[in-house]
C-alpha cells in the first residue's frame, strides 16, 4: 500500500467523520437543532391535508369547466370540499392556539 | 488503487452500521442529533461509494488488468466508450453501481425531507442504510470489484460483444436508478408504518420519488427492448424473458400506486392498498436485482453466478415477512377515512385500473417464477413460453388501455350518466371510425389487434377532448389565445395533463406492439449470391457478400476481428426501397487452444442487423454467414499449424478474400414489421408526459395558487 493510498484513505476517513459528527457537535448548541425539533408532526399532517384539499377544490373546478360535472353536482361537491377544507383550517388554527398558549404562559 | 477501493467498501460498511444504529437510537430516545447524524451518514456513504466507483472506473479506463473484473470484462481493443460502460457489465461492478446509485438517491430524498417528518425519516434512513449495507457486504464477502491478480495479465478478455451497443451505456444505470428509487418509497412506508404516521404527509414526501422510479424503470425497460430488437439478432423487442419480466413487475405495481395514491391524497382512502403497493414495488425491485444477479433463472440478460442466491433469498424473506407484519400490526391506523361516493367516478376507474395492473403483475410473476415453483413441487423445472404470457396479458392490456381512456373523462367523486354520455361521445366516435376504416381495409383477421387499435383511438379521442375543453375553459376565464391557454392549462395542472400525455404514449406504444406482433412477416432461409425471397410485399435479393477485417489497433471499432456480411437489395413491386448491409462479427476468443488463427475468430459471433425503418414499417435483416465450409476451414487449420500469432492475421485476410471470391450460401433472417417505430415514439411520449408530471411547479406560482385557493375556500365557506 503506497503512501498516496494511505493519505487518500485518511482524507476520506476525516471527511466521513466530519460529516457524520457534525450534528453531534451541534447538539451542544441546542438552538441549531431547535427549528426542526419543534416542527409538530400533527401540523405537518394537517398542512399536507390542507394542500391536498386545495388541489382537490381546483380539480373539481376544472372537472366542472371541462364538462365532467353538472351544475348541481359541482355545487354539492364544491360545498363538501370547502367544508372539509374549513375543518382542516379549524384544526390548524386550534393547533396554533395550543402551541401559542404555553409560550405566552 | 485497488487498496483504496477495498478501504472504501470497509468504510462504507462501517458507515452503514453506524447510521442504522444512530437512526434507531435517535428516534427511540428522541435524541435529534443522532437522527441527524444518521442522515449525514447517508451523505457520507455517497461520498465513500462515489470514491469507490471512481477508482473502479479509472481502472477500466486505464486498462488496469490487475483488477480481475477489468481483465474479465474489458480489453485494450474495447473502445473507450464501452470501457467506461464495462464497469456494470460484471457482477461486482453492477453491485457497486446499485449501491452507489442507492446512496445518491437516498441522499437526495433525505435532504429534501430534512426539515420535516424527522421520526419517519429516521426509520427510512435505517432501512435505506440496511439495503446499502447489504449490497456493500455482498461486495466485501462474495463478489468484490477490487480483487486483484499479480502479475497483471497483459490483456483482458474484452467486453461481451453483445453489450457493445450505445444504449448499453445508459440502459443499466436507468434500470438500476429505477430499482434503487423504488426502495425509497418502501423505506418511507416502513417509517410511516413504524411511527403510525400514514397520513398525507408521507405520501407527499415520496410521491416524486415514486414517479421518478416509475420513469427511470420505464426508460430502462424501453432501452432494453430497443437493445433486444437492434442487437440480439432475433428481431423481437420483448421475449417474456425472466429478467425483462423482473423489471416490468415493479413498474406495473408502481403504475398502480401512482394512480391509487391520488385517491389517498384526495379522499384518505386505500391506505392499506397503497402501503402494500409501495412495499410490493420495493420488494419486486429487489427481486429484479436478485434475478439478474443470482443466476437462479436462465436469461439472456442474467450475468451473475449462483453465489448470491442465498443472501438475496434471506433479504427478500425478511422484507416480505416484515412488510406483512407492519401492515397487519398497523391496520387500526390504515382505515379509510371515506367511502366511494359513486361507482361512476374517477376513483372507481382508478380502482379498476389498479386491479388490472396487479392482475398483470401476478400473471407475469407466476409465469416468471413457474420454473422455480414447478421444480420445488415436482422436481422438474418446467417453464412457460411467450404464448402462455400472451394468452393472459393481451386481454388485460386491452382493458388497461380502455381504462386509460375512460379515466380522464370521468369526474372525481361523482359523475352523472347524462354527463358521462356527453363526455364519451367523441372518444367512442373516434373508436368507431377507426373500426370502420380498418374493417373496410380488410383488417379483421386479428381481433385482439383490432380491439387494441379501437381502444387506442378511444384514448386519443378522450385525451384530445380533455385538452380542447380545458384550453377552452381557460380561454373563457383568462381570455388567452388557444396556444397560450393550452400551455397555461398544462403548466398549472402538470400532474393531470402530464398524466394524460402518458396515457396517449401508452396507447401509441400498444398500437405499435399490436400491429408489429399481429401483422409481422418473417422469413428464415439460406440464400446464395443472386438469390432472392419474398417477405410480405417486399422482395429481398442477395447482391454480393462483404468482408471487413479490423486491425487490433483500430480501437474505434467495436473490436471484432472479422465481419462477414451481405449487400441486400430490398424492393417493392419492382421499385427499389433500400439497400441493407447486415453482417456478423467474429471476435477473438482469447483461447490459445483454438490455434493462432482459430482464436482470432473463435469467440462469440455477434449479429449486426441492418434495417430500413419507417413510421409505417421496418424491414429488418440479419445474416449468419457460413464459415464452416471445408475450403474456409482448411485456411484456419493450415494457418493454425504454420503461422505464429504475429502472422495469424494473414490467414484472416486470406479467409476474407476467399469468402468474397466464392461465398457459400448464408442463412438470412428477414422480418417486415408494421408500426414498430410507434413503440419507440410511444415510449418518448410517455417519457415526455412523465417529465411534465414530475416537474415541480414554480414556487412562486405554487404560492400564488395556494393563496388563491385559500382565499377562495374562505370566501366559499363564508358564504356557506
Amino acid at each position: 500500500m503506497n503512501v498516496l493510498i494511505v493519505v487518500l484513505a485518511l482524507v476520506l476517513l476525516g471527511a466521513v467523520i466530519a460529516v457524520i459528527a457534525g450534528p453531534l457537535r451541534a447538539s451542544l448548541d441546542h438552538r441549531a437543532l431547535q427549528t426542526d425539533a419543534d416542527a409538530s408532526p400533527r401540523r405537518a399532517e394537517l398542512e399536507a391535508a390542507r394542500e391536498s384539499k386545495y388541489r382537490e377544490i381546483r380539480d373539481a373546478e376544472l372537472d366542472f369547466r371541462t364538462g365532467k360535472l353538472s351544475d348541481d353536482d359541482y355545487a354539492a361537491v364544491d360545498a363538501a370540499l370547502r367544508a372539509e377544507a374549513l375543518a382542516i383550517l379549524d384544526q390548524l388554527e386550534a393547533l396554533e392556539r395550543e402551541s401559542a398558549t404555553p409560550r405566552d404562559a | 488503487m485497488a487498496d483504496l477501493g477495498r478501504i472504501c467498501l470497509l468504510l462504507a460498511l462501517v458507515v452503514c452500521a453506524y447510521g442504522i444504529f444512530a437512526a434507531l437510537y435517535g428516534v427511540r430516545t428522541g435524541r435529534v442529533e443522532f437522527s441527524e447524524s444518521a442522515r449525514r451518514a447517508v451523505y457520507a456513504l455517497a461520498i465513500v461509494l462515489t470514491t469507490a466507483f471512481v477508482v473502479l472506473e479509472l481502472a477500466f479506463l486505464r486498462n488496469d488488468f490487475a483488477f480481475n473484473t477489468v481483465a474479465d470484462t474489458s480489453s485494450r481493443t474495447t473502445p473507450t466508450f464501452y470501457r467506461a460502460a464495462a464497469v456494470w457489465s460484471s457482477q461486482e461492478g453492477s453491485l457497486l453501481l446499485w449501491a452507489w446509485l442507492l446512496s445518491l438517491w437516498s441522499s437526495l430524498a433525505l435532504f429534501l425531507v430534512r426539515k420535516r417528518m424527522r421520526d419517519v425519516a429516521a426509520y427510512a434512513t435505517a432501512v435505506l442504510l440496511g439495503f446499502a449495507g447489504f449490497f456493500v457486504a455482498l461486495m466485501i464477502f462474495y463478489a468484490t470489484p477490487f480483487q486483484t491478480t499479480s502479475p497483471a495479465p497483459a490483456e483482458g478478455v474484452g467486453l461481451d460483444p453483445l453489450l457493445r451497443f450505445p444504449t448499453m451505456m445508459i440502459h443499466p444505470p436507468m434500470l438500476y436508478s429505477g430499482y434503487t428509487l423504488c426502495t425509497i418509497p418502501l423505506a418511507f412506508a416502513v417509517g410511516a408504518l413504524a411511527t403510525r404516521r400514514v397520513d398525507a404527509d408521507w405520501i407527499k414526501a415520496i410521491r416524486r420519488f415514486a414517479f421518478a422510479a416509475w420513469l427511470f424503470l420505464g426508460v430502462g425497460i424501453l432501452l432494453g427492448a430497443r437493445w433486444s430488437y437492434s442487437e440480439l439478432g432475433w428481431g423481437g423487442y420483448w421475449g417474456w424473458d425472466a429478467v425483462e419480466n423482473a423489471s416490468l413487475m415493479p413498474w406495473l405495481t408502481g403504475t398502480a400506486f401512482l394512480h391509487s395514491l391520488m385517491i389517498q391524497e384526495k379522499r384518505g382512502m386505500l391506505k392499506v392498498w397503497n402501503v402494500s403497493l409501495v412495499l410490493a414495488t420495493g420488494v419486486l425491485a429487489i427481486m429484479g436485482t436478485f434475478l439478474v444477479r443470482s443466476g437462479v433463472l436462465n436469461s439472456i440478460h442474467a450475468f451473475g453466478g449462483a453465489t448470491l442466491g442465498v443472501p438475496f433469498v434471506v433479504l427478500i424473506g425478511v422484507l416480505v415477512a416484515g412488510s406483512i407484519y407492519l401492515v397487519v400490526s398497523r391496520r387500526d391506523v390504515l382505515r379509510s377515512e371515506h367511502r366511494l361516493d359513486s361507482l361512476l367516478s374517477r376513483e372507481s376507474i382508478f380502482l379498476a385500473n389498479n386491479v388490472v395492473l396487479v392482475a398483470l403483475c401476478f400473471v407475469i410473476f407466476w409465469g416468471t417464477y413457474f420454473p422455480l415453483i414447478s421444480e420445488a413441487l415436482t422436481g422438474n423445472e418446467a417453464s412457460v413460453g411467450p404464448p402462455w404470457f400472451d394468452r393472459y396479458t393481451v386481454p388485460l392490456a386491452l382493458v388497461l388501455v380502455l381504462l386509460s381512456g375512460i379515466g380522464p373523462v370521468i369526474a372525481w367523486r361523482r359523475a352523472t350518466l347524462a354527463n358521462a354520455r356527453r363526455n364519451f361521445l367523441a372518444p367512442v366516435l373516434s373508436a368507431l371510425i377507426v373500426l370502420a376504416v380498418l374493417l373496410a381495409a380488410g383488417v379483421s383477421q386479428r381481433p385482439f389487434a383490432l380491439a387494441m387499435f379501437c381502444c387506442a383511438a378511444f384514448v386519443l379521442g378522450s385525451v384530445a377532448q380533455e385538452f380542447v375543453r380545458g384550453a377552452r375553459a381557460r380561454q373563457a376565464i383568462a381570455g388567452e389565445s388557444p396556444p397560450v391557454a393550452l400551455l397555461a392549462l398544462v403548466r398549472r395542472n402538470r400532474r393531470r395533463y402530464g398524466g394524460y400525455v402518458v396515457h396517449v404514449g401508452i396507447a401509441v406504444l400498444f398500437v405499435g406492439v399490436a400491429a408489429s406482433s399481429s401483422f409481422q412477416h418473417a422469413v428464415e432461409r439460406p440464400l446464395a449470391v443472386g438469390g432472392s425471397t419474398r417477405v410480405g410485399a417486399y422482395t429481398v435479393r442477395y447482391v454480393r457478400p462483404t468482408a471487413t477485417i479490423t486491425p487490433k489497433e483500430d480501437r474505434a471499432h467495436t473490436g471484432s476481428t472479422l465481419d462477414l456480411g451481405a449487400v441486400l437489395d430490398v424492393s417493392k413491386a419492382g421499385h427499389h426501397v433500400a439497400t441493407l448491409r447486415p453482417s456478423e462479427g467474429f471476435y477473438d476468443s482469447g483461447e490459445p487452444a483454438q490455434g493462432s488463427v482459430g482464436h482470432l475468430i473463435g469467440g462469440q459471433a455477434v449479429s449486426h442487423i441492418s434495417m430500413n425503418g419507417g413510421i409505417t414499417r421496418d424491414v429488418w435483416t440479419a445474416i449468419a454467414p457460413n464459415i464452416a465450409t471445408p475450403a474456409l476451414q482448411r485456411i484456419i487449420t493450415v494457418g493454425n499449424r504454420t503461422l505464429s500469432p504475429e502472422e495469424a492475421p494473414i490467414a484472416i485476410g486470406v479467409l476474407a478474400r476467399d469468402y468474397l471470391k466464392d461465398p457459400p450460401p448464408a442463412q438470412f433472417h428477414f422480418i417486415v414489421s408494421p408500426l414498430v417505430m410507434w413503440i419507440w415514439i410511444g415510449g418518448l411520449i410517455v417519457f415526455g408526459g412523465g417529465l411534465i408530471a414530475i416537474w415541480p411547479a414554480p414556487s412562486a406560482l405554487r404560492r400564488r395558487v395556494a393563496l388563491r385557493s385559500r382565499s377562495r375556500a374562505a370566501a366559499g365557506l363564508a358564504r356557506a
